[in-house]
């Protein structure tokens, strides 16, 4: 944190005044560099206090045993030894990854559908309707709406399974199912996230240039055809990015889960945040809490850097 | 340019589909999947007008038959709405004040001014956008309790003020502006201040929007802090208010939990309808920008 007021290491001391510039800081110099100073601590000293020092407190605190009462006990690796060997632990990794990928699969494939749908001919007031409609669950807190979706996945009484009577369905149990549940709550948060995803693909959309699609329809490319071959292709950095992006977010999935299910039947869709959250603030075990933190986070960035790693070979920039 | 390969030519001739979807199927495909993002949002809406006796009762009602307002009264009388109202706009319109302070002058002093560690400070900032927050959560709540900050609104404030994704894109949005302003404001005398000051800052009024609509619809919505931190009642925000309203829904009916989530959701949609265009383009650049 004093880092950043500590003059230079002595090395760069020579080159400081570059030639260039008057021998001495001019006093307009001097305030510039006040002004930065004053314009950057809040946010400087913000993120190092409540994201740099949590990085670092979560490492150290992830080797003690620490329920906030005792003084903490240097534990050594065995948190992490208790957090392998413990069910729920791992299950909630196994249920995060599953909901990630059925989450993030979903959540692109409905995107992309709606946002080249949207690119066919028809008036513009109906086409910003659409677009406004399909963003506006983004606006809802994601745990009022699902409050709002446990009444309408009920088994009994809900919405759905009285729409599905229709068409000759049997009563699903959404949520007290350990299929179903996943699935549930798959649903749920895709409902609520896909406009993210879609407005990225409308804007990626909208950057390729008309002449692209001219020369392809010359060449005789139409409908799919020509989405697979052109439009996919260019629109592969923003697929990337809504992908990265997607799968941060679902590693995270935390009120969906909370509120509909609480993590049940049984362990079925209890993730690894709410893991955390229950060790720490539940059972007051701070030091696994924080190693779970700590392996989610490593997780988290061995996905990105492996998309990233991946996408060298498939993302094609104009 | 074109990617096409000549075998096109060849799937074409056995394409039938070759403009795709005819527009009226595009349009009535667009328009159930509207209905399907739009029909839990209405059925809210309109449950929320029926009688809290006959809520559950089906058909459900796309319009009440008989409207009632039993349920708003209802909601009102079961958790104290006005505190928690108070609560979530104290908390969400401080963030969003706070975070267009922070994120305008740390940005303008990325983009505009001269200073030692410019780049490894800037990368700090980056870097820290792909930190979650509910991977800290631990560390935080502990930073948070030794300054005594644990179940109080401040708690929640204070630590939302510095914004990564903010600043970068307020740094953006300096960077655009053209330089020639500044460094004729220079010429005519003023120092970095009044450069920024009466040049700079007048012009970042949209941008600042964008960080303060962000910071609005993510912190009116928000769950997981408030859930952690505030541990008293008196603390609650309208989401966390909500869901222990639904915990207790032996005694509560849907319409009066219903009712509750409408009333949440009032300045979230303000904002969708007044802010569409700041918000649409914070969220894409938001993507766009990692």
């Amino acid at each position: 944190m004093t880092d950043t007021r500590t003059p230079p290491a002595r090395a760069e001391r020579p080159e400081a005044p570059p030639a260039k510039h008057a021998p001495r800081p001019s006093a307009r110099d001097r305030g510039t560099r006040l002004l930065a100073t004053l314009f950057l601590a809040p946010t400087i000293l913000g993120i190092v206090v409540f994201t740099v020092v949590p990085i670092v407190g979560s490492v150290v605190l992830s080797l003690f045993h620490w329920n906030v009462i005792d003084s903490p006990r240097f534990a050594g690796g065995s948190n992490y030894g208790a957090v392998f060997g413990d069910e729920t632990v791992l299950v909630s990794f196994r249920n995060t990854l599953v909901f990630m990928v059925l989450a993030v699969a979903l959540q692109l494939l409905v995107a992309l559908a709606l946002a080249l749908t949207l690119t066919g001919r028809m008036p513009g007031w109906l086409r910003s309707v659409f677009r406004s409609a399909f963003f506006f669950p983004l606006v809802l807190s994601a745990a009022s709406i699902s409050v709002v979706m446990k009444y309408l996945f009920n088994q009994d009484f809900g919405v759905i399974n009285w729409l599905l009577g229709f068409v000759g369905i049997a009563p699903v149990p959404w949520l007290t199912s350990e299929n179903a549940a996943m699935a549930t709550v798959v649903l749920v948060y895709v409902w609520q996230q896909f406009g993210f995803s879609f407005l990225l693909f409308v804007g990626g959309l909208n950057n390729i240039p008309k002449e692209i699609h001219e020369a392809a329809a010359l060449d005789g490319a139409t409908g799919l055809r020509k989405h697979l071959s052109v439009t996919l292709p260019l629109l592969s950095p923003t697929l990337l990015v809504a992908s990265v992006v997607g799968i941060i977010n679902a590693l995270q999935v935390f009120e969906q889960p909370y509120v509909l299910t609480n993590g049940g039947p049984g362990d079925s869709t209890r993730t690894v945040v709410m893991v955390i959250y229950e060790t720490a603030f539940e059972q007051l075990r701070f030091g696994e809490a924080s190693a779970v933190g700590v392996l989610l986070f490593v997780l988290i960035m061995a996905v990105t850097a492996l998309q990233f790693r991946l996408s060298r070979r498939f993302v094609h920039y104009q | 340019m074109s990617r096409v390969s000549p075998l096109s030519q060849a799937t074409l001739s056995f394409s039938r589909a070759r403009h795709g979807l005819a527009p009226w199927a595009r349009i009535a495909g667009l328009t159930v999947c509207a209905l399907l993002t739009l029909g839990p949002v209405v059925w809210t809406v309109s449950t929320s007008l029926r009688t809290p006796a006959e809520a559950f009762d089906l058909p459900p009602q796309l319009i009440p038959s008989d409207p009632s307002t039993e349920a708003y009264r209802g909601v009102f009388g079961q958790i104290d709405v006005w505190l928690l109202a108070l609560n979530s706009t104290l908390v969400t319109g401080l963030i969003a004040v706070g975070q267009m302070i922070t994120a305008g002058l740390a940005g303008y002093a990325f983009a505009r001014l001269e200073f030692r560690f410019k780049k490894s400070l800037f990368a700090l900032v980056l870097a820290t956008m792909m930190v979650p927050l509910q991977v800290t959560i631990v560390p935080v709540f502990l930073v948070l309790k030794s300054m005594s900050l644990t179940d109080t609104l401040l708690g929640l404030i204070i630590p939302a003020f510095p914004t990564a994704f903010g600043t970068f894109l307020m740094r953006q949005y300096f960077l655009g502006m053209p330089k020639d302003l500044g460094e004729a404001a220079m010429l005519d005398g003023a120092g970095p201040w009044r450069t920024f000051r009466s040049v700079y800052a007048p012009l970042a009024a949209p941008g600042l929007a964008i960080v303060g609509v962000l910071a609005f619809n993510y912190h009116w919505n928000e769950f997981f802090r408030p859930l952690i931190l505030e541990t008293s009642g008196q603390n609650y925000t309208l989401p966390l208010g909500l869901v222990s309203l639904q915990g207790n829904l032996g005694t509560g009916s849907v319409s009066v939990v219903l009712a509750g989530v409408v009333l949440s959701m009032i300045p979230a949609v303000a904002v969708f309808v007044v802010g569409q265009r700041p918000l649409r383009e914070g969220i894409t650049s938001a993507g766009v920008n990692r």
